[in-house]
């Protein structure tokens, strides 16, 4: 296994941990909209979510920072190809993070309304963009014999990847039922467990549909097992919450975003981004990549830190590990700064 | 093409325009961090409450400022790969490594441990809660650290070779990238500069309160903090500017002749502290300049030689072919100029201010106030200013909080309009580094909106922190001076309602 390929790897784990992390902070800013009834409700799930959605979107960055520094290539194609849907969720991401912060800052109700309508919205169409994203990375787009893409934003748009797209909605939104349902008490609780059920099904579907159309036009056998698991799993996280498990059906729900994305991945190596004008042009992991030093720094600086990240990480969840309900939120008084 | 719809033209206003802004809150966040893990350190060794006031009221707006840096920060990393795809396949193999140290080390702790700070003061015992905010600290200051070093190296590329093949530039010695000459300078000047715009915006909020009587005994701390952070900060500040314009002398002449607007080389070169005409036309008609002070700032005597622009330009064409290689004159002469004179104005300010409140040992009985009066200035010893004087001055300190963010700004486009035509200096050409296949109207409607975006959210932030600094720091609640004892909270606790949520 040469280091492009470890760093191939490596880029895959940084998406999934992304996927699985922001992926139920996406799902419960989604359900502010489907789930929660009232204001105080709508409080608890943002509170779920509050002391660690910063965390799980550094996970982001370092995937992107990390491309740039392994490869180069991808970076460039990557980012100036999808030029338009990537400043649709930036513009969601900055939207995002500022409703995070800035909605209990006044206690007027039309103020926190609006950041919650915002957080909404920016949960929603990155949960949906990413994965038309990844559907065009494995599908394929129009690169030339240049490395660069030459197609326009709406051959992004194709059935496969739209498709993608929804898989993604849907998968972070059951994610963050279960992520509610388990984070939770009283009554939101229940409505999660039930709403995971009809959203985990309508997944259910989409998935298959999703991975079995990846896995026919371009899978092998790895890709077939993480398919299985993917699905296997997606069933027993449905189960786990019929029986009220709330904490196997997290797990399950995780494991399905890792198989998943893993297996796009798997299918997709050792390209990074394929070429549908002419496979000699498809950018690979040793075109696309950067010069054997710099691999080998990054390994150890990425093996060094990346331990310690998830330690502090999970010793956060660890911390904020109580379930909590609308007693947990203070009523502030109009007017009261806190 | 229109020359200034160019693809290149507008990916530079909208990194400009992106930067210039992300970078007004970067030094806040930075040393807003630190002051206020100084302020909870001092609550936690002392037990005083005005310490613990102290640091909810600056926490709280520390977190309105980190937010925006963070959402605007995830543009900046975005954005190369966006509008300079030919500059990320060039340089990726180096530039992208700092980068994604950056992310792997500071960004995790800095977005982990603030989270557990934000939501952990009814969650963690009173020393581990500090912890956090110094963990956060830390992680500012090394993602200044491995930022500048990219940085850096675009000034002044060192640790690399050219591979003609491949049609790129690649690492050889990260070593040296992380510790030449440059990225010190850099590192040391931008954090005392940051240290500076923290200390004035402190200084500025406390003369805030102390000009209406409000919040006496918070804002005399604060105010005194505030002033010795200028101080300091303002010191160093100088002196690594001064370091930092000695390395870019030799590094970059061009870029200190056009700050200069010195058109020819000559001994004992004057430094121009003031120049009226038109500086992109040879010299000018009214100047005032300190003769021979260029010459010590760039060599530390006072009559060697210092290049000017026309031969800087002419030895540049002979080393990398013909062409234009003057920044833009005007741009650079005045950058500089605004720079250091709004960054010595607020030192100048700290300085007398700190003169002004000295310790109460120095004055007579009669002079000295308690915790919760509003502190005498005292011009000499035993003489206190006038009440007019005395209002003058809070009045003009609230002022000064501006003036370190608008000499950050001019800086960096100082510094990095200065490097033109040059991305990577002497090594890639602006021009050569934009994304060749960006259409005109991607890169203009994704400028429209980062520029409408910044705008709106710029009101949203200056009227919130308004509101909060108006509003003073908190009182304090029970729960509050009885931090818990284990870590997830008290058991007894559980239904308690949240000390922080969104």
């Amino acid at each position: 296994m040469q280091l492009h390929d470890v760093w191939f790897v490596l880029i895959a784990v940084l998406w999934i941990g992304y996927f699985f992390l922001e992926g139920f902070d996406f799902g419960v800013g989604i359900l502010t909209k489907l789930l929660a009834r009232d204001r105080p409700e709508r409080r608890v799930l943002i509170n779920t979510i509050g002391p660690v959605w910063d965390g799980n979107e550094v996970w982001l960055l370092t995937a992107g920072g990390a491309t740039f520094a392994a490869f180069p290539e991808w970076y460039a194609t990557l980012f100036s190809g999808f030029y338009l849907p990537l400043l649709l969720i930036l513009v969601c991401l900055i939207v995002r993070g500022v409703a995070f912060e800035y909605r209990a800052k006044r206690p007027e109700e039309k103020w926190q309304r609006n950041w919650e309508t915002a957080l909404f919205w920016t949960s929603l169409i990155p949960a949906f963009g990413w994965g038309v994203a990844f559907g065009n990375i494995v599908r394929g787009v129009k690169i030339d014999q240049h490395l660069e893409y030459v197609g326009n934003v709406w051959d992004l748009l194709n059935p496969f990847a739209l498709l993608g797209g929804l898989v993604t909605l849907t998968l972070f939104t059951f994610h963050g039922a279960v992520f509610t349902a388990l984070k939770t008490v009283g009554d939101i609780r229940e409505r999660a467990r039930k709403l995971a059920l009809r959203v985990g099904l309508l997944t259910a579907v989409l998935a298959l549909a999703f991975l079995t159309w990846t896995q026919l036009d371009r899978g092998d056998g790895t890709s077939l097992a993480a398919m299985i698991v993917a699905v296997v799993a997606l069933v027993a996280a449905l189960v786990a919450n019929q029986v009220g498990r709330e904490g196997w059906s997290f797990a399950f729900s995780g494991v399905t975003v890792v198989a998943a994305v893993a297996m796009l991945f798997l299918t997709l190596f050792p390209n990074v981004m394929p070429s549908t004008l002419n496979a000699d042009w498809n950018l690979t992991v040793s075109n696309a990549s950067s010069s054997h030093y710099t691999l080998t720094i990054m390994t150890w600086c990425a093996g060094i830190a990346t331990p310690i990240i998830l330690l502090y990480q999970g010793w956060t969840y660890w911390v904020f590990r109580k379930r909590i309900g609308t007693q947990h939120i203070a009523d502030a008084p109009a007017g009261a700064v806190h | 093409m229109d020359i200034a719809l160019a693809p290149e033209t507008l990916a530079r206003w909208q990194f400009g325009i992106t930067t210039v802004y992300h970078f007004l809150f970067v030094p806040l966040t930075i040393s807003l961090a630190a002051l206020t893990a100084g302020l909870q350190t001092a609550w936690v060794r002392t037990g005083k409450e005005k310490y613990l006031r102290a640091t909810k009221f600056w926490g709280k707006l520390f977190l309105i400022n980190i937010a925006m840096g963070v959402v605007t920060g995830i543009v900046q990393e975005f954005q190369f790969g966006m509008n300079w795809s030919d500059y990320s396949r060039f340089v990726g193999d180096i530039f992208g490594a700092p980068l994604a140290f950056e992310a792997l080390i500071a960004f995790f702790f800095e977005s982990t441990f603030i989270g557990l700070w934000i939501f952990g003061w009814d969650k963690l015992p009173k020393k581990l809660h500090l912890a956090c905010i110094w963990m956060v600290s830390i992680g500012t200051i090394l993602s200044a650290y491995f930022i500048l070093a990219a940085n850096s190296w675009m000034q002044h590329p060192v640790g690399y070779r050219i591979n003609k093949a491949k049609g790129r530039a690649e690492l050889t010695d990260f070593w040296q990238v992380l510790t030449q000459n440059t990225t010190l300078a850099q590192v040391f000047h931008t954090l005392s500069a940051a240290f500076l715009t923290g200390g004035a915006f402190m200084v500025g909020i406390a003369c805030y309160h102390l000009l209406r009587r409000k919040h006496i005994a918070v804002m005399k701390t604060s105010l005194r903090l505030g002033l010795v952070t200028v101080v300091i900060g303002g010191l160093l500040t100088a002196v690594s500017g001064d370091t930092l314009g000695k390395v870019m002398f030799k590094q970059q002449p061009m870029k200190m002749a056009a700050a200069e607007a010195l058109w020819d080389g000559q001994n004992s070169a004057p430094f121009s502290i003031f120049a009226y005409g038109d500086v992109s036309k040879g010299h000018n008609s009214v100047e005032l300049s300190v003769p021979g002070l260029l010459s010590f700032l760039a060599d530390d005597t006072f009559d060697s030689y210092v290049p000017g622009i026309n031969d800087t330009n002419k030895a540049e064409q002979q080393k990398f072919g013909p062409g234009d290689y003057r920044p833009i004159i005007p741009v650079t002469f005045w950058g500089f100029r605004w720079m250091i004179g709004f960054g010595m104005a607020s030192f100048a300010i700290g300085l007398a201010g700190l003169w002004l409140t000295r310790k109460k040992f120095m004055l007579p009985q009669h002079l000295r106030v308690g915790e919760d009066e509003v502190p005498h200035l005292v011009l000499f010893k035993n003489k206190p200013l006038g009440p007019t004087l005395t209002a003058w001055y809070w009045r003009i300190a609230i002022w000064t909080l501006a003036f370190p963010l608008i000499a950050n700004s001019w800086g960096w486009i100082f510094t990095e309009m200065g490097r033109q035509p040059w991305v990577v200096y002497g090594v890639l050409r602006t021009r050569d580094a934009v994304s060749p296949g960006v259409f005109q109207g991607e890169v203009i409607a994704s400028m429209t909106v980062f520029t409408l975006l910044y705008a709106i959210l710029a009101v949203i932030e200056v009227r919130l922190l308004v509101k909060y600094v108006k509003a003073g720091p908190p009182e304090l609640t029970e729960a509050d001076l009885n931090p818990p004892t284990r870590i997830g909270g008290d058991s007894q606790d559980a239904d308690k309602p949240m000390a922080f949520s969104y």
